[in-house]
Formats: C-alpha cells, sequence, structure tokens
C-alpha cells in the first residue's frame, strides 16, 4: 500500500497542459510519473493526451518524452529499450533507464495492437500503460474496440434502432497475458494507490509489463467533470471494471466488490449511456448487467489468490 | 589497405553495415532485401557484431523502432523493399520530420497488384517526398561504397537526415560481383562514432515529436528543406573523403560520352551500365555519339551539377523505372523538365518509361533506344514523345 506520505510532491506532469477539467486520462498520468522509480523516458502515441501535453513550443512532460504516430508506440519503446541495452553492453550507460509507453484505448486495443503485441512477444523489458476512455476521443468521442456496449459515439450513435455500440469490450488483459508476460494489471484514479503501486511493480517486473488503466472522459462519456473520480470508483463498484492483476499467470483480484451496486449506477450519470434509459432499448441495459456477471464469474474463477 | 570479396548487392551492403559500427538494426524481410537481414543475423549470431537487432513484426514497427533507437543516439540502419515500403510511408515522413539520420538500404521492387517481386523504382517514387536523400546505386561495388558514405552524409550536422540507398532488386541484389572491400580499421576512421547534436537523456530531459501549429510547422519543414540543400555540399565532401581513401571518386551525377555528343540518355540505378556499354559500342563501331547521364543522388536533386552537365546537350531523353499514371512525364522526366523550365533551356526532351516489374533493359533494347535517340537528335521526328520504352522504340 502507498500511503499519502509516501506519494512524492514533485510533479512532471506540468501545469498548463490543456486537458478538459476532469480529465481522468490527466489524472493517471500524473500518478503515473509520481510512481517512476529512476530515470524513465515515455512514449506517447497521438491521441488526447499527446496533444494536451505538447503544442510547440511548449511541454507539460518533465522528463524524456516523445510522440512518433498513432499505431506504433510499442515499436518506438522497443527501439528505446533495446537501445538502451546496447548502450549497457558498450559501457556507456551511467544509470539504467525504465521505458514506459502511456497510451489511448485507440492506440492500444485497435491501431496499436500489432506493434504491442510484437514487443511483448519480443520481451522488450518496458511497462505498457493503456489509459483506456472508451473512445477516440482526440477525433471526437469515436467508437474503439474498448468502448462498451451501448455506448452512444460518433460512429456508433444511438439511432432510432440502433442503440449505440452493438459490440462488447475487448479483453485486454487475455491478450496481454496471452503473451506470458511477467505481469499485467488493471487499475483506475479511484483506488489510486493500487494504481501506484501496480505502476512501480510493472517496473520491477521481470520482463515486459501491460497496464490497463480505465480512465473516465467527461466530455465523451458526458457526465459532470467533478464526477470524474466518482464514476472511476463506480465502475469498479458495479463490477463493470474489476481490479486485478496477473503476475507469472497467477491471477489476483485486488479489490474485492462484496457488495455490487448494479451496473445502471454507473450507466446514468453518463450521456453516452442516456438512451439506454428509455423503454425502447432498456433491455440493453440487462445484456450488460449480464456481461458484467459473467466477466466478474470468469474472472473470480481464475483469480486463485485474494486481497 | 584493398581486399577483394565476391559478394551479392545484399551482402555488400550487410558488409559494410558489419564494418559501420551499427548500433541498432530493426528490420522486417521481404524479397529481394531478405539477405541484408539474414547476414546481419548471421553477425549476430556470431557474435562478430554486437549490434543490437530488433526483428520485428513489420516494417511499420522496423522503421520506428529505428527511430527510437536514433533518438536515443545510436547509428541505425534498417532495409526493406517494395510493400515493405509502402507499409513504412508514414513513418519515413516522421523519421525526416525528427531529423533521425537512419540509413536504409531499398532493394528497389514493383509494387502489387499484380503480385511482382522483380525490380523497378516505383516502391522508392512513391516515397519521393519523404524528405529523405535518395541515392540510387548502380553495381554492387557502389551498393556498399554508398553504405558506407550514407552514415557519414546522414550524421553530419549541417544534415541530420536520413537516407535511402537504392539498389535495383535481383539486378543488383542477387548479382555477385567482385568487388573491393576496406579493413574495418580504415571505415572506423573514415566513420567515427556518431555524435548526436540532441538525444533522449533523462539528465537533460527533452520533449521529441512535438505538434505545431500553422505559425511553426511550415518553419519545421523549411528547415527541412535547407537541410536537404546543405546535404548536396555535404555529399561532395564525403564522396571526395571517400575517393581519396579508395581511389573510387563518386559524385552528384556521373556522365559519359557528351563530349562530342549533343543527345544523351539520362536514368537511375544500374540500367545506366547497360546503356553506357552499348553507348561505348555505338560509339567505337559505329561512330554513333550519345551521351549517358546517370544521377547517384535523386534527392536532393543536384540541379546544379545537371544544368552543368548538359550543357552542350540538345536532345535528352529520360528513362523513368515508374509508372506515374495519369501524369505526362514520370518523375525523374518531371524532376528534368522543371529544371528546364527553372534555367530556361532550350531542348528536346523526351521520357520513357521502362523496366516494370523486372521487365529489364537488354542491350538489344538499350541499342535501338540509342539509335532513335541519334535520328531525333537529327531531327527526325519521333512517334512518341512519352510512353513505355520497349513500345515506343
Ligand atoms: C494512422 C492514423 N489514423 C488515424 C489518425 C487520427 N487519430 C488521431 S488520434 C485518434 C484517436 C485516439 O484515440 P485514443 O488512442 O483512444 O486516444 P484518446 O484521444 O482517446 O486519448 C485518431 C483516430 C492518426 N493520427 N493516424
Ligand atoms: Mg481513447
Amino acid at each position: 500500500m502507498v500511503t499519502i506520505r509516501e506519494v512524492p510532491l514533485g510533479e512532471y506532469w506540468g501545469p498548463g497542459h490543456s486537458a478538459c477539467a476532469g480529465c481522468g486520462p490527466s489524472i493517471t498520468i500524473r500518478l503515473i510519473l509520481k510512481a517512476l522509480r529512476r530515470p524513465t523516458v515515455v512514449v506517447t502515441p497521438t491521441g488526447c493526451m499527446e496533444i494536451v501535453s505538447s503544442s510547440y513550443p511548449q511541454t507539460a512532460w518533465g522528463i524524456p518524452w516523445i510522440h512518433v504516430l498513432f499505431e506504433n508506440a510499442a515499436a518506438v519503446a522497443s527501439g528505446i529499450e533495446a537501445a538502451y541495452k546496447y548502450m549497457a553492453k558498450k559501457g556507456l550507460l551511467e544509470e539504467k533507464v525504465d521505458v514506459v509507453v502511456i497510451a489511448g484505448d485507440g492506440g492500444t486495443f485497435d491501431i496499436g495492437i500489432q506493434a504491442l503485441s510484437g514487443a511483448l512477444e519480443r520481451w522488450h523489458k518496458f511497462t505498457y500503460i493503456c489509459y483506456d476512455n472508451e473512445a477516440y476521443m482526440n477525433t471526437g468521442i469515436q467508437r474503439s474496440s474498448a468502448t462498451p456496449k451501448g455506448a452512444a459515439t460518433t460512429t456508433s450513435p444511438a439511432g432510432e434502432v440502433i442503440p449505440g455500440k452493438l459490440e462488447y469490450k475487448k479483453n485486454l488483459i487475455e491478450i496481454a497475458v496471452a503473451h506470458h508476460i511477467p505481469y499485467a494489471a488493471t487499475g483506475t484514479i479511484a483506488y489510486w494507490s493500487d494504481l501506484m503501486e501496480k505502476v512501480r511493480k510493472s517496473l520491477e517486473a521481470d520482463g515486459p509489463a501491460v497496464l490497463h488503466f480505465l480512465a473516465p472522459c467527461p466530455l465523451g462519456w458526458r457526465f459532470d467533470p467533478s464526477q470524474t473520480v466518482k464514476l472511476s470508483r463506480l465502475a469498479v463498484q458495479t463490477r463493470y471494471f474489476p481490479i486485478y492483476e496477473v503476475e507469472n499467470e497467477v491471477y489476483k483480484l485486488n479489490v474485492k466488490v462484496a457488495k455490487p451496486l448494479p451496473v445502471e449506477e454507473f450507466l446514468k450519470p453518463q450521456g453516452r449511456f442516456r438512451h439506454l434509459f428509455t423503454p425502447k432499448f432498456k433491455h440493453v441495459i440487462e445484456d450488460i448487467q449480464k456481461n458484467v456477471d459473467g466477466n466478474w464469474k470468469n474472472l473470480l474463477e481464475k483469480c486463485t489468490v485474494e486481497k | 589497405m584493398v581486399r577483394r570479396l565476391g559478394l551479392t548487392g545484399n551482402e555488400a551492403i550487410a558488409y559494410a553495415v558489419k564494418q559501420c559500427d551499427v548500433g541498432l538494426v530493426s528490420a522486417y524481410p521481404i524479397t529481394p532485401q531478405t539477405i541484408i537481414v539474414e547476414r546481419i543475423s548471421d553477425y549476430v549470431a556470431n557474435g562478430e557484431i554486437d549490434t543490437e537487432f530488433v526483428c520485428v513484426e513489420s516494417e511499420h514497427s522496423a522503421l520506428s523502432a529505428c527511430i527510437g533507437a536514433s533518438l536515443t543516439g545510436l547509428r541505425v540502419f534498417t532495409a526493406t523493399a517494395s510493400q515493405g515500403l509502402a507499409l513504412m510511408h508514414e513513418v519515413l515522413y516522421a523519421t525526416s520530420g525528427l531529423r533521425c539520420p537512419i540509413v536504409m538500404a531499398v532493394a528497389n521492387r514493383a509494387l502489387s497488384a499484380p503480385l511482382n517481386i522483380h525490380g523497378d523504382h516505383s516502391d522508392m517514387m512513391g516515397s519521393r517526398d519523404c524528405g529523405w536523400i535518395q541515392i540510387f546505386a548502380e553495381n554492387v561495388q557502389e551498393a556498399y561504397d554508398w553504405t558506407i558514405q550514407s552514415f557519414k552524409i546522414a550524421e553530419h550536422p549541417d544534415v541530420q537526415l536520413p537516407v535511402a540507398v537504392n539498389i535495383d532488386g535481383f539486378t543488383l541484389t542477387h548479382c555477385l560481383e567482385d568487388i573491393e572491400v576496406l579493413e574495418k580499421e580504415d571505415v572506423e576512421k573514415f566513420l567515427p562514432p556518431r555524435k548526436p547534436i540532441y538525444r533522449i537523456d533523462p539528465e537533460k530531459p527533452m520533449t521529441f515529436g512535438a505538434w505545431a501549429m500553422p505559425e511553426y510547422y511550415y518553419k519545421f519543414k523549411l528547415q527541412q528543406q535547407e537541410a536537404m540543400e546543405n546535404s548536396i555540399k555535404v555529399f561532395k565532401q564525403v564522396a571526395d573523403e571517400y575517393g581519396k581513401l579508395t581511389g573510387r571518386n563518386y559524385g552528384v551525377i556521373q556522365s559519359y560520352g557528351l563530349e562530342g555528343s549533343k543527345v544523351a540518355i539520362m536514368a537511375l540505378g544500374s540500367t545506366c551500365g547497360t546503356l553506357r556499354h552499348v553507348a561505348k559500342i555505338l560509339r567505337e563501331t559505329k561512330g554513333l555519339k550519345v551521351g549517358v547521364i546517370k544521377l547517384w543522388l535523386y534527392r536532393p536533386i543536384p540541379e546544379d551539377d545537371f544544368i552543368s552537365t548538359v550543357e552542350n546537350v540538345e536532345t535528352l531523353i529520360v528513362l523513368d523505372r515508374a509508372l506515374s499514371p495519369g501524369a505526362v512525364f514520370g518523375p525523374l522526366g518531371s524532376d528534368v523538365a522543371s529544371m528546364i523550365v527553372k534555367r530556361n533551356l532550350d531542348f528536346r526532351l523526351l521520357n520513357y518509361t521502362y523496366g516494370l516489374g523486372g521487365d529489364e533493359v537488354s542491350m538489344d533494347l538499350a541499342d535501338k533506344l540509342l539509335r532513335l535517340a541519334v535520328k531525333v537528335a537529327e531531327g527526325v521526328k519521333p512517334t512518341s514523345l512519352t510512353g513505355y520504352l520497349r513500345e515506343v522504340v
């Protein structure tokens, strides 16, 4: 457990960036950077967090940071990690350097999945963090494969006959675990201590690590910006987003949710699900609830350790 | 010290990379480039070089990993061809925009569809505006020599741009040639370790790849353009120095038989060897005088050198080994036309496409072309000023 006293006071995510009020990804990054253990290079693909932090000639990054393109963050990180390996081999490196990717769900689940899979398989020692705001927010709220069923986005709109996105969310952690990596975990800002601990743990893992952090987006999810942390908590308390980790392929549930709230509690404050609260589309909420229950059951079966 | 080795174009490039103290190679196999990657893998597996070889899952990732390593400060190499270069397309622009002095061999090959693994220049021409310095080698010796020189050109403080070394698929990649190679110590003296101006350094945290609003964007691009222009001077300096070391004199442009000739053929790459050979035969046996002009450096286009080379030329046939569907001229033809217009020169320009998908220029076809050139120079009207070489001569 990281206690509040242990959180470094230094800020590496500078004030003055142009993220929206209540931006979940921004809070996530601030916490991630406070959890780093030594000199670190961050790679971020194209997306909201890249845009809000790097408008030339300004930068919000207090540590070395690179953006190249949208789908290649894991590949760029591979090159940096391999370069440091080379420098260490040649005695050109005074201090070890960590390599961390901080990427959106589009850059991770969709267009960047190939580069991510390749980098994990090649066993580059780096941490890949996906801040998941469940859509392509930078380009104006389009669906991604991380967008949940029922959510209205600009490319999965809620229409007269179609109730928003029809498909369920992809399971990133399962994809990561299929590469037999030493560490994969979920997290979200309401559980900030757990999140920071996982960042640290991932860096200390003996191989590549993947972290999946749910990061509510007031603009894209359409909720009051003062409610970001509350939504993060509701996602967990409804079992919509379970907090767990997979260490050397052993699953452990980190946040037990003994008395789950109905998934409606998570959906209701969000404008993107508003259409589900009409008689015509109410059945979708039942589907979502069933899916949440099923996912939770499957996860519990895998969790041989409880915390 | 001079040593001779029998190497194919691919092997010669891998051999050059081995001697250049390259920190990282990241690549993905594609015919006809594959052997470059295989040889480098062998060198690494046998401990002959310390290079980190990152064997990625696509060309897009290959060049992306190269960017990461280059920004970390390493000397970096990659190689590709055809579909691989096309898949890299957006990364090519990122490489030059981020001013990464990466060297890449391009084993020129046709683009699908239909699928065709043989040589032509469609791949590089499809990316000709990507901000890379582009060199075309004529033979295996040149492939080796240009690879070594390219690192020095790319890494020069006034340049800081990536370089593509083009070699014709199969004609050069797979042909065995007896070439001269340098000793490693000589290469080391010629090419000291890279000294990056900026690099990722936790001691001095910097942001790489920030985005730019209109008032800054064009300034970045103009700096790139300036570096491109600077590179011609650097290119010549490096070629001079290399010439002193090896006795092989390179430059931006090479011409043959322009003395006493008012007509010339111009092309890139291996075809120039065939053209020169046939031009020589015609000159010696028939007294027909046709010059042959070859650009070693295609980007930046060496405008001043071209203009002085064609000073006495009145008729020029430019050959393009890439189709530009719907355009009047092919890429090289258009470049030449623009130089002529800019300098207000008056001469007859023809532009033929040739060699698509491995349709090589035989000596017979070259002979027909050269005879046509002579006739056009004498005032005979050609059937067509443009078109596909095999069909028009
Ligand atoms: C190859 C390519 N395709 C499309 C885009 C346009 N684009 C830029 S950011 C983005 C979405 C980013 O979504 P995500 O990764 O979820 O990050 P977010 O903006 O939500 O934080 C898209 C589609 C691009 N830059 N490059
Ligand atoms: Mg997103």
